[in-house]
């Protein structure tokens, strides 16, 4: 035995004699993680918010949470002796004479971006491999509560600074606070301490930032990642996969090198990014002032399509009784956005309220092989697109040589037309990819040599598939419609009701598939 | 062509195929190597790192193509650091597909679902420890628990009281008052109405007595405006053409939408554009809302001159300025 | 006039008078370097206000009228004075190219001498504000960087960005970028409010304010890219383009590259 092995082992003893770790790691450490490239969105928003952790901390060790007024006198000369915030000065301070400081600003906001991103990226690979269904309801919802708290984590980041840039946008959240009915108004004089922009904000949005928010996250991510160790990851579909197994790598060493190499990865790109890329140059923007603006103000992406929702909006306000109701806030600011995350979070419940389906699934879905689903994805998503398209008109009609009201029109138009025209174009799409696969099964692949037949017709050799690529093509189930939804126990057709009704439509919208060859199903889902 | 096709079934896991450096020495040893030299990259990465933290001053810059003049210290640091970082995490995961064992292992899953006898454990668990606290029964304790926790559930909201002040008037009134003068923002200059040609615009605050200071919450209510047209192109109602003078009138700059300064004038069509939702308002019509989000013209200061001929407000703004809220009356 | 301005929404009405202006300007430029030579020998200021008539009667008259009254297309340019000239040609605005919603900055039609030759011409017609002299601009010794800015912010950037790199108008117009803008245009371009762009009065934005607002302008024009590529300066659009394209496509990129199988 080598002097490191026997250190090795005495150190292990003392821990395991103490906590009883070795049975628990001896178990997990072989945990097995099936490999897709997919399945690592969800990590690289993990690791960025770790990125996030360690620059953050680095940032607050000289930021000063303040909206003192100060004579500016430092480095930078295009804004030396303009009165401006501490917080201001602060953010100048860390960029222009912290050696590094403007890396790690840039590097802070461009793992927050890349956080955001991951996260979407991760929620539509869930969403359309049909990943959030039993049992992993919950994570789909604890994902949908993290995205959410991304998005106003994000903001009140960015906001910190007080620059023109960013009080633009706390100015545009205190009038959606004070459009609020009743408690508008009193909601926003809490919120500032007074009337907008006060000098209390940034001091409360920085303890929400860096400890309410984060701890939120951490003990929602912590709950996220133990559910999918705990539950096991999903697998896609293919030769030797099933429901009731899982294929892939040992955590130890395998998964471990993969997975750990990959932080570092997703790390070095941000400074690569960081490096060569700017981003959020506050010291151009100006300190705040309610009385100034700059043209093209716009927030960060993740909030690009409220952004774009409120442009849109029609002008339309209520004044009765001596009150006044902004619909052209509220609408846009609360109403839709309260409808798409609560629709989003409750998806899971409602997909299987019209499916009927309450098994457990582990095998992903391919999806083509779910075209209601897919074709509803596509759907939101091009929602969605349109508004934070219409959130940067003014960018694109000075880049494109449009006008912003053919923009706005357009997006007035199509945010009622294009979502419906995705669904129709993405399920035709799906349902002609199965007859792709169906013929692929049937008929084998095309060679491209020709024959001629002793007709003397020319035909093309077709060969058939492997064994795994038809398996592959045809394991998935295809679950007809709910004939039962429009009928009540006794058996009494009750079309009426419109729950039932809005049930069987839907229903029937899922079961719309092209037969797959090869009989019935042959995919083993017992319920356990 | 068609044929009767057999039930397909699952073929199972294909068989393992080798990699080039699990059969071939020499392969073996190029992927080590490979595995080696970025890790070996990372550390020149480091050291390029610290040589730029040590060696490159922060006001150093250097002109390179697509960037331009950049930072010459940020970016090596950012280059060296992103290096370093990166070429660990290439490294090892290199490592992991080249050498590490690539057999695909099959684990079998759990059932969530706990078996049958645990649930009625669990239940009879939950009844007896109910029973034993014999909160079912003792209906007086559930009643006034109930009671004191609801109550309590109040005091944050009473800890949370003191955040702000109440709104009171404070979003109806501005700084405006019967003959306050307008000064330029900046620079705090009164002016008459000679100075303004025109086509011409200023942005205009309140003026400070003695004493006063401006803060941002006044600047965020108080700022206006001023623009001069032909006193023949305004389409007006007698009323409001007495709020201007000599062709000069005057808007709230604070949207009546969701607060940005709207001070985007196009002198040509007359029209002011908000840059933050693209409202649209018509000068000449007293800013009528003629595209965009916004429900309301921008409110209108009514002006006028004192006796040395500045600019002053006749009178404050008849109506509140900035974004709706609940309790405004119009 | 009536006649021919029916036709200037007509679809060939762009192409035809491009050709137009193509021509134009071509025989303006050959009329205009043999008066160069003339004008160096006789430097009258009269002399110079002729060549400038000539140069108007080739190149503007036909839509600003013979006397430059004015027309159906075009505005009057009595009164405009010789800044006006020296902002709108100087720059390559007039003549317009075509009848776009508005004039675009280009390439000059015309040589320095031209423009100096025409703006002569038009201030002789009526007094308007002259073109400042490099005395007057001289923003370097008159003028403060950081109070230009703030003025700047407050005056400007709500049309031409906290950067001077302009943004839109309304119906497709759109506040140029200040990028390339020597500090004379700056300078006549406040005072005169061309196009879209409002007057700013002596009174309002003292001269010596607008001297700062010019030497910002070009402070920024020169300002180095301080954490790297500067992504346009319009904002948070590009940055999130940016993390959508470079930033995830080359993390999935390597993420492939890491679930593949080595062979």
């Amino acid at each position: 035995m080598s002097a490191s092995e026997r250190v090795g082992g005495q150190v292990a003893n003392y821990v395991d004699e103490r906590t009883g770790a070795a049975k628990w790691l001896k178990k997990n450490l072989t945990k097995v993680f099936p490999d897709h490239w997919s399945f690592m969105l969800g990590e690289i928003a993990l690791y960025s918010f770790i990125i996030l952790l360690l620059s953050g901390v680095f940032l607050t060790f000289w930021f000063d949470p303040s909206q003192r007024e100060v004579l500016y006198e430092g480095t930078y000369q295009p804004l030396s002796g303009l009165k401006m915030s501490a917080a201001y000065v602060s953010t100048l301070h860390i960029s222009f004479d912290i050696r590094g400081g403007l890396l790690m600003r840039q590097i802070h906001h461009w793992a927050a971006l890349l956080f955001m991103t991951a996260i979407v990226a991760h929620l539509l690979r869930v969403f359309f491999t049909g990943a959030y269904r039993k049992p992993r309801e919950f994570n789909w919802i604890i994902g949908v509560g993290l995205l959410t708290l991304g998005i106003v984590e994000g903001f009140l980041g960015y906001s910190l600074p007080d620059d023109l840039l960013s009080g633009t946008g706390i100015r545009i959240a205190e009038a959606i606070i004070q459009a609020m009915p009743v408690i508008g108004s009193y909601l926003a004089f809490f919120a500032f301490g007074g009337a907008f922009p006060g000098d209390t904000f940034i001091p409360r949005i920085f303890t929400v930032h860096v400890l309410l928010l984060p701890g939120i996250f951490l003990a929602l991510i912590t709950v996220h990642l133990m559910l999918v160790w705990y539950q096991k990851h999903t697998q896609y579909p293919g030769p030797g996969r099933t429901e009731k197994n899982v294929v892939g790598y040992p955590l130890m060493p395998i998964y471990m090198a993969k997975a750990g190499g990959f932080f570092f990865i997703v790390f070095g790109v941000i400074a690569l990014l960081s490096a060569l890329a700017s981003i959020n140059p506050i010291w151009l923007y100006g300190p705040y002032t309610p009385g100034q603006i700059s043209a093209g103000s716009q927030p960060d992406w993740y909030m690009g399509w409220l952004d774009g929702l409120v442009r849109m909006a029609p002008p339309i306000e209520t004044h009765a009784f001596g009150h006044t109701i902004s619909w052209n806030i509220l609408v846009p600011g609360l109403i839709v956005p309260g409808i798409l995350f609560t629709g989003m979070a409750l998806y899971p419940f409602i997909e299987s309220w019209f499916t009927g389906d309450k098994r457990e699934h582990q095998l992903l879905d391919r999806p083509r092989n779910a075209p209601n689903r897919t074709a509803l994805g596509a759907m939101s998503l091009t929602f969605i697109i349109i508004t934070i398209l219409n959130g940067g008109n003014d960018i694109i009609a000075t880049h494109f040589s449009l006008t912003i009201n053919q923009i706005m029109w357009f997006s007035r138009i199509g945010i009622f037309l294009l979502p419906p025209l995705a669904y129709v174009i993405t399920k035709r799409l799906c349902l002609s990819l199965q007859r792709a696969d169906r013929d692929l099964v049937e008929h084998g692949r095309e060679t491209g040599r020709l024959m001629m037949t002793a007709e003397g017709e020319f035909i093309e050799v077709h060969e058939p598939i492997s064994k795994e690529k038809a398996w592959m093509l045809t394991q998935h189930e295809q679950l007809t419609a709910l004939e039962h939804v429009t009928e009540d126990e006794h058996g009494i057709r009750n079309p009426k009701t419109m729950g039932g009704k809005l049930r069987a439509r839907l229903s029937r919208a899922d079961a719309e598939q092209i037969q797959k060859p090869g009989g019935d199903s042959h995919k083993e889902i017992d319920s356990y | 062509m068609s044929h009767e096709l057999e039930p397909i079934t699952d073929p199972g896991l294909p068989d393992h195929v080798h990699r080039a450096a699990d059969t071939d020495p020499v392969a073996e040893k190029r992927a080590e190597r490979q595995v080696a030299i970025l890790f070996a990259l990372s550390a020149i990465g480091t050291i390029l790192f610290i040589a730029s933290y040590i060696y490159i001053p922060t006001t150093e810059f250097i002109f390179l193509p697509v960037l331009g003049s950049t930072n010459a210290h940020e970016l090596f640091l950012g280059l060296g650091l992103g290096l370093s970082l990166l070429f660990i995490g290439l490294g090892a995961v290199h490592w992991a597909k080249t050498l590490m064992p690539d057999n695909e292992i099959i684990a079998e899953r759990h059932v969530m679902r706990s078996e049958d006898v645990d649930r009625k454990g669990f239940v009879d668990t939950v009844k007896e420890g109910a029973a034993a606290s014999g909160l079912g029964r003792r209906s007086l304790i559930k009643r006034s628990l109930g009671l004191s926790l609801g109550l309590s559930a109040l005091t944050p909201l009473l800890f949370l009281r003191d955040l702000g002040p109440l709104p009171k008037k404070q979003l109806e009134t501005t700084n405006w008052k019967t003959g306050t003068r307008l000064v330029t923002d900046p620079g705090d200059r009164a002016i008459k109405a000679s100075d303004l040609e025109v086509g011409a615009v200023a942005q205009v605050l309140p003026q400070l007595l003695t004493g006063e200071e401006r803060t941002l919450s006044n600047i965020g209510k108080d700022a206006v405006l001023l623009i001069r047209l032909r006193p023949e192109e305004f389409e007006l109602s007698p009323e409001r053409l007495s709020w201007t003078y000599e062709g000069i009138i005057a808007f709230s700059k604070i949207c009546s939408h969701m607060g940005c300064a709207v001070a985007l004038y196009e002198q040509q069509t007359k029209h002011l554009l908000c840059p933050c939702h693209q409202s649209t308002f018509d000068v000449p019509r007293a800013a009528k809302v003629i595209f965009g989000p916004s429900a309301r013209p921008l409110p209108q200061l009514a002006i006028t001159v004192d006796s040395e001929g500045y600019l002053i407000a006749q009178k404050p703004f008849s109506e509140p300025v900035g974004p709706s809220f609940w309790e405004r009356s119009s | 006039m009536k006649r021919l301005s029916r036709y200037r929404r007509h679809r060939f009405a762009g192409p035809v008078l491009l050709v137009f202006a193509l021509f134009m300007i071509g025989t303006t430029f050959s009329v205009a370097s043999a008066t160069t030579q003339k004008s160096a020998s006789t430097l009258v200021r009269s002399a110079a206000i002729d060549e400038g008539r000539q140069i108007f009667l080739k190149g503007c008259s036909s839509c600003h009228g013979l006397n430059a009254e004015g027309g159906s297309i075009a505005p009057s340019l009595i009164g405009v004075g010789a800044a006006a000239v020296d902002f709108q040609v100087g720059t390559g605005r007039m003549p317009m190219a075509d009848m776009s919603v508005q004039a675009m900055r280009k390439q000059p039609a015309y040589t320095p001498d031209e423009v100096a030759a025409l703006a002569k011409y038009v201030a002789s017609l009526s007094p308007g504000p002259a073109i400042p002299t490099q005395d007057v601009v001289n923003y370097e010794r008159d003028g403060n960087t950081a109070q230009g800015g703030e003025l700047f912010r407050t005056n400007c950037a709500m049309c031409h960005n906290f950067a001077g790199q302009g943004g839109a108008l309304s119906q497709g117009k759109f506040a140029p970028s200040l990028m390339s803008s020597e500090p004379v245009q700056i300078y006549e371009a406040m005072i005169l409010g061309p196009q879209s762009m409002p007057v700013f009065s002596d009174k309002v934005i003292t001269p010596a304010e607008k001297l700062s607002i010019i030497k910002w302008i070009k402070a920024t024009q020169s300002e180095p890219a301080h954490g790297g590529a500067s992504l346009g300066r319009v904002g948070p659009v590009t940055e999130g383009l940016l993390i959508w394209t470079l930033g995830l496509g080359l993390l999935i990129g390597i993420a492939v590259w890491l679930a593949t199988k080595a062979r």
